[in-house]
Order: structure tokens, then sequence, then C-alpha cells
């Protein structure tokens, strides 16, 4: 298996938490976004959106982070983590989770990791009114999380899911700012973090950062 | 058992799931939610669904919401009795999935800012911003051109046959069409077209336009 990507794109880094968690072998290639390598015609013969990361399995290329962790998750069901359930409604319930994170959780984290991570690096200046919206958004959303986490140990149910990871990068930039508040001051959701950030899989993650 | 779906037939989300139970033949029974009086902010909806959103479903006990959840989940299920609409083989399933993800991720996003701007604030007595639908319209055509050189290689977005993939996208595109003004798009784009009269012309969606009309 091939993964392009990049280890500071938080889409990539998704993908490589799975594989991590599954133990499985893999060839990283690094995609230099700063050269704007991802808007070549080789990488968009993998990635048509020009968007990290691709990946490849033999013959079969596949794009969109969510769909390749799925992927991963189903070939190598014995492997690893489990990440997943057997039961068709248990997959439900954790099936709405990842579709909370898609279209709750990362549209406003992924602003604000804009906003405060990636503007400084890049030198461009962050958007005080940007930041305080959507923390206002984050802060509903995450009440919505304290509520559910009250009542179940991980998003999807019993066990740590990709309803979880998902979450993960994105979570591991904001925690690092003043954004932080907003999951520390909710003690279920503040648990949640700690735990799935403490998974040795996402640890050599990290390491791939440095 | 019937499904009990929580959610007005004039939204996207809720014709998408309905869509799906159409095609796989799960009888159901549609419970209007009233989004202009707010009903789907009131604690008894937020209860079904706790981000206020349409729709909801409940199947006896079994409660679910996020429509493309939903459409999951009834794929799955009767994937050995209907038509399979999520792939035989792990690949085939990779495929749709990533395809379900451009859906939601490059194409939902663009489609709802711009129905957003044109349709809902007006509703409510708010201004259009012209540049932003102006850019969306912009990067939308971009997408769609993606679209339309994957669609000159197969038929459907995920391959050969109809999947959740391309399901997904009916409820968008009929907004696009019928009431934005940006059926052009589509019309514009050879591949594209063929595709949307194809997907738009089963006869699950066209039950689903009965309900609308």
């Amino acid at each position: 298996m091939k993964l392009h990507g990049s280890p500071i794109s938080t889409a990539t880094m998704r993908v490589l938490a799975v594989l991590h968690e599954k133990d499985v072998d893999f060839e990283f290639v690094p995609i230099n976004m700063a050269t704007g390598e991802h808007k070549s015609p080789a990488f968009l013969s993998l990635n048509p959106f020009g968007q990290l990361p691709a990946f490849e399995d033999g013959d079969l290329k596949l794009f969109e982070s969510r769909a390749i962790t799925q992927y991963i998750l189903q070939t190598y069901a014995d492997k690893g983590s489990q990440l997943t359930c057997s039961d068709p409604k248990k997959m439900a319930i954790i099936s709405v989770w990842m579709e909370v994170e898609a279209h709750h959780f990362e549209p406003v984290t992924s602003a604000l990791a804009f906003e405060l991570v990636f503007k400084p690096l890049f030198g461009m200046v962050t958007d005080p009114a940007a930041v305080e919206a959507n923390e206002a958004k984050l802060a509903k959303v995450l009440d919505v999380y304290e509520e559910r986490l009250a009542r179940s140990p991980y998003l999807g149910g019993d066990s740590f899911t990709l309803a979880d990871l998902h979450h993960i990068p994105t979570l591991s930039y904001l925690i690092d700012t003043a954004v932080k508040k907003l999951f520390t001051s909710r003690p279920h959701v503040s648990a949640w973090c700690d735990d799935i950030m403490a998974r040795p899989a996402w640890s050599k993650v990290v390491a791939m950062r440095k | 058992m019937v499904v009990k779906v929580y959610g007005p037939i004039t939204a996207a989300c809720p014709q998408r799931v309905l869509a799906c139970l159409l095609e796989v033949g799960v009888d159901f029974e549609l419970i209007p939610v009233d989004l202009e009086s707010g009903e789907h902010k009131r604690p008894e909806f937020l209860l079904r669904q706790p981000f206020g959103q349409v729709p909801a479903i409940e199947d006896g006990d079994f409660k679910l919401f996020e429509s493309r959840a939903i459409i999951r989940y009834y794929a799955a299920k009767h994937a050995e009795s209907g038509p399979n609409l999520l792939g035989s083989t792990l690949e085939e399933q990779a495929q749709v999935d990533q395809w379900l993800e451009v859906e939601a991720h490059n194409f939902n996003e663009m489609v709802y800012a711009i129905v957003l701007q044109l349709l809902i604030l007006p509703r409510m007595g708010q201004p259009t911003d012209k540049a932003l639908v102006q850019n969306c319209t912009e990067k939308l055509a971009k997408v769609l051109d993606v679209y339309d050189r994957r669609l000159s290689t197969s038929p459907f977005l995920a391959g050969e046959w109809f999947s959740l993939a391309d399901l997904s996208h009916l409820p968008g595109i009929r907004y696009l069409t019928e009431e934005a003004g940006l059926g052009n798009l589509i019309r514009e784009r050879n591949h594209v077209n063929s595709w949307w009269i194809t997907i738009s012309s089963r006869l699950a969606w066209k039950k689903v336009m009965q309900l609308l009309n």
C-alpha cells in the first residue's frame, strides 16, 4: 500500500492513524505542497481534485481520507485494532458519528486550525472575527458531544472506533491553541480527548511530523 | 415495520433518505417537520436529532440521524434482496465510499452555500451575498469538470452501476436545476448531463418528485 501525502495535512494524518492502528506495512510518499506538487499532473492522476492524500493498493487507487480509512478497516479486519463493529445497528451508530465529524466538527475546526495554526505558519494574519464566529459554533457542537459522551464512553458506543479516530488530527492542532479551553471546560469531552490522543498509534503519527 | 422519517419533503436531506428507501423497497411514513416555525430546534425534536437538523428516522426502537449514515444502513441491510447500491467487492465499496465523500465534501459544501444565499436567506428577509454565490459557482464548476472527466470513463460515479454515490447527489442537483437557476452547470457538461438525466429518471426518484409536487 502507498500513501501519498504530507505529515502536516490532517486528512493524511487521518489515514496514517488507521494504518498504525492496524499495524500494517505501507510506503509513505511525501507530497510537497509548498511547491504545488499536489496540483501536478502526476498527482492529479491520483486525486483529480488535487487534494491530499491519495492512496494505492495494487491496482486500486483511492482518494478522500474517510473512504481510504474505511477501505483499510475492511481489508485488514483481522489485524490490529478493530475500529468498527460487525453488528449492523451498532455500525450504523458509528456511521452517524462519522457523519457528525464530517459535517459538524470538521468545517468549524478546520477553519479554526487554518486561522490559528496555518496562517501564522505562512506569515498570514489571523482574522479575529472568523475565530470568534467559529468558536461560537464549535461551542454548540461540543455541547452535543458532552451530552453524548456523558452517556457513552466513545462517540460510536462502548469502544474506540473510526468515529473517534477521524477527529484526532484536527483536534491535535487545536489543543495547542487558545481553543483548547472549549474542550477542557467540558469534562466528558476533555476526558475523551485525552484518551484518544494517548493512543500509541497516534504517537507514531505525531513522530512523523518531526 | 414502517420506518418513520421526520422531516419536510422539501428539504434535500430527507429527499436523500426517501430516495434510498424507495430504491431498496422499504415502506416509510413521512412525518413533516415545520422548519419555518422552528420545530426542529425545539426540545422534543432535539431528542431525535441533537443538532436540530432534518431528517431523523425511527425504525421500531432503532433511531438514526445524518442522511448519509441512514442510507448506508438501509443499503447494507437490503444489499442481498434489492439493488446493490454499495458494491459487491471491497474495491467496489471503496469506490462508492470515495464518491460519497466527494459529494459530502467537494460538492455539497458549494451547493449548500449557494442554496443558503439564493433561496433560504431571502425567505428570511436577509440579503444575498452575490460575490459569495459567484465564488461558490466558480468552484462548483471546477468540481463538475472533474465529474465530467470521471463520467466520460464510466456511466456512474463508482463504475458501471448505479450506487449510493450517485443517489446522494440527486437532491442537490435538483436544487441547482429547478430552484437556483444553475442548470447550465449541468447541461454544459455532456457526461454530467447524461448522467443526471439517467439517475433522475429512476423510478424511486420520480416517486420522491411526486411526493414533492
